[in-house]
């Protein structure tokens, strides 16, 4: 695999392996800054902290920091100092590490050329629509699942969840002749922000979720309050959500970056050059453009979710953790 | 209604109030769910029995799409290419995130750095590092090419060639993914008592007896709810045949969902696209419901304790 890495130096695929550190009883650590062993994995502290140990340690350490840095990073840092060389300067041989001066020209080129204004305010209109309708719809949705129990509550959560072992490929075809003409209301929604908020919010993995977290919350403290007279709106809008703002804000991002990220559903539902995702303008324009104003454009398209990662990054992983231990 | 016999009418009536309130509540969801969820999966089967131009009224031609499909040059492929993508991506993005798991869990330095860096490429809008990737793959431009020309190796093909095109998607999509599977691995290490380890120590269980005797099973359902997860997620690949390659060279990359895809939109045939649909959802759906039985397992394991 190593030669398929972009890695220009340590191969990374193979970082040391820790099974190789011996496994000879050191004495006592040195007591010159130990390596801190609080919790206990599969190596045992004893051997960390021998002589051979922390050799070991420190090899291992630089190498995967290395070949991460190489596999991780590296690209990226190509990916933003491409977009400065001329076409030239792209197919020398050998390629230079630094941009011979540093210029700002191919961004502002791309930005010009692919609209990217508005293809970038697009993409904000259809995460930030989609949010708020993920929001309403599936609290208020989740919150009677869980605290209001109709009649056939159980029968709807289960249709719900089922939709989660229905990957969302395999029907998008008949999902967007739905959406281009919509049974029984026989509206168009292509080309409208609505091919994209609806279908959002019929989010099975969110209901999960969020039905979870307020099945958690104590009954006592909304039986005080419907006693005191609140209605179940006044108690979902001052009790639940509230104290359900981790997981608010873990259902919040992954909406969000998922309509950001994705790809075929707007590339069906938004064929339109003004309506389109960022995403998808650049990917239709792609092969007419110098390959530095591309990539460019490459890199101002990926900044917004870099950004929102480096900010939510707590939420992101939580998220992500609960989809794969619990889903 | 339930429980109506016996009980004041007051108790039955906030009975019908609540769950009034509840679908009230519930109708936003009800609507949507409906619409871009359980009525195009009831339509995807039946749309691949049926011929329809929307135009005319739909015909019933029984299994006319599935063998129109069937004869296609590009089916064998596809399925080929489709489980052979699954099963490289499922080597290089599924057993190297568990190893680098294992070895990011004993570090003891750097490892906000080491989960932020192997996370980056995930939150990439896919279609960026797709296109990315693509420069890279230029056989004269590309990075590739002149890292192997800086070694003095022979340049190769990448995208270009039909021995190479499929493993460059591979390569691709692992990139873009190993991320998400290593930080779900490493947390789940994160939660193998220690105790364990040290019992096998003094039992004499050396370094990789521990890993395979101690975190393997303590691992083992996620590893085993992972796999499945991976094999649906794969077998639907789309955008990296779609951006990259087109399906070629020579059918080389055709993807079943690509397939899918060339039917409704290019070849004007909806219903061929749908009897592909409703193939690979019946293949999808056998890992599902694997996946469904297992997370249901573990929540009963879990719940005496």
């Amino acid at each position: 695999m190593t030669e398929l890495t972009t890695a220009p130096g340590r191969p990374p695929g193979a970082p040391a392996d820790p099974g190789r550190r011996p496994r000879k009883q050191g004495r006592a650590s040195r007591p010159r800054r130990p390596i801190p062993t609080e919790f206990r994995t599969a190596v045992s502290p004893h051997q960390l902290n021998s002589r051979r140990g922390r050799t070991v340690y420190w090899t291992v350490l630089v190498t995967v920091v290395t070949g991460f840095t190489a596999v991780f990073v590296f690209p990226l840092y190509w990916m933003v100092t491409g977009a400065m060389k001329s076409t030239e300067d792209l197919l020398r041989i050998p390629p230079s590490l630094l941009p011979p001066r540093f210029t700002l020209e191919a961004y502002l080129e791309a930005w010009e050329l692919l609209d990217l204004g508005l293809l970038l305010g697009n993409t904000a209109l259809y995460a930030g629509g989609a949010w708020l309708f993920t929001l309403a719809i599936d609290v208020t949705a989740a919150y009677a699942l869980s605290k209001l129990r109709p009649v056939l509550g159980r029968l709807v959560l289960g249709l719900m969840l089922a939709t989660l072992m229905i990957p969302p490929m395999v029907i998008m075809l008949p999902a967007y002749l739905t959406v281009k003409d919509l049974p029984i209301l026989g509206w168009d929604l292509l080309n409208t922000p609505w091919a994209i908020w609806l279908p959002a919010a019929a989010n099975g993995f969110n209901i999960f979720l969020l039905k979870r977290f307020f099945d958690s919350i104590p009954g006592e403290l909304l039986e005080a309050a419907e006693i005191d007279g609140a209605s179940p709106g006044r108690i979902l809008w001052s009790i639940v959500m509230p104290v359900s703002r981790p997981i608010l804000g873990v259902v919040s991002i992954l909406t969000v970056v998922n309509v950001w990220r994705d790809f075929v559903w707007p590339l069906l539902v938004l064929p339109d050059n003004e309506k389109m995702s960022v995403s998808i303008g650049i990917a239709s324009l792609s092969a007419q453009m110098p390959q530095n104003v591309l990539i460019a454009s490459l890199v101002i398209a990926s900044i917004p979710t870099i950004v929102v990662f480096f900010v939510f990054q707590r939420q992101i992983m939580a998220g992500l953790t609960a989809g794969g231990l619990k889903g | 209604m339930r429980g109506a016999r016996g009980r004041p009418p007051t108790r039955r009536r906030r009975d019908v109030k609540r769950n009034l309130t509840a679908y009230g509540f519930l109708c936003g969801a009800l609507i949507c769910f409906a619409f871009f969820s359980w009525y195009p999966m009831v339509w995807e089967v039946v749309l691949s029995f049926q011929r329809t131009n929307f135009v005319d009224p739909p015909v019933w031609v029984g299994l006319e799409n599935f063998v129109t499909v069937f004869e296609d040059a590009a089916f064998g492929p596809a399925w080929k290419n489709t489980a052979l993508f699954t099963l490289l991506a499922l080597v290089c993005g599924y057993g190297i995130p568990f190893v680098v798991a294992i070895v990011l869990n004993e570090l003891r330095h750097a490892r906000a750095y080491l989960r932020f860096v192997v996370y980056l490429p995930v939150m990439l809008p896919p279609a960026v590092g797709v296109l990315l990737f693509q420069w890279f793959y230029d056989p004269e431009a590309g990075l590739f090419n002149q890292i192997l020309g800086f070694l003095h190796l022979p340049p190769l093909d990448w995208l270009n060639s039909s021995d190479t095109a499929l493993i460059s998607l591979v390569v691709v999509s692992t990139w873009m993914n190993l991320g998400s599977g290593t930080l779900i691995y490493l947390a789940a290490l994160q939660t193998v008592p220690s105790e364990l380890y040290e019992a096998a120590e003094l039992d004499g269980a050396g370094l990789l007896k521990r890993i395979r005797h101690v975190t393997i099973p303590q691992t083992r359902l996620i590893l085993l709810v992972m796999l499945l997860l991976q094999i649906v997620a794969t077998m639907q690949v789309f955008i990296e045949p779609y951006l990259l390659t087109g399906g070629g060279p020579e059918n080389s990359t055709v993807s079943v969902v690509y397939l899918m895809y060339q039917y409704a939109f290019n070849f004007g045939n909806v219903n061929g696209g749908n009897a592909l649909g409703v193939m690979l959802m019946l293949v999808l759906m056998v890992f599902s419901a694997l996946y469904l039985r297992l997370s249901r397992d573990d929540t009963k394991e879990e719940a005496p304790r």
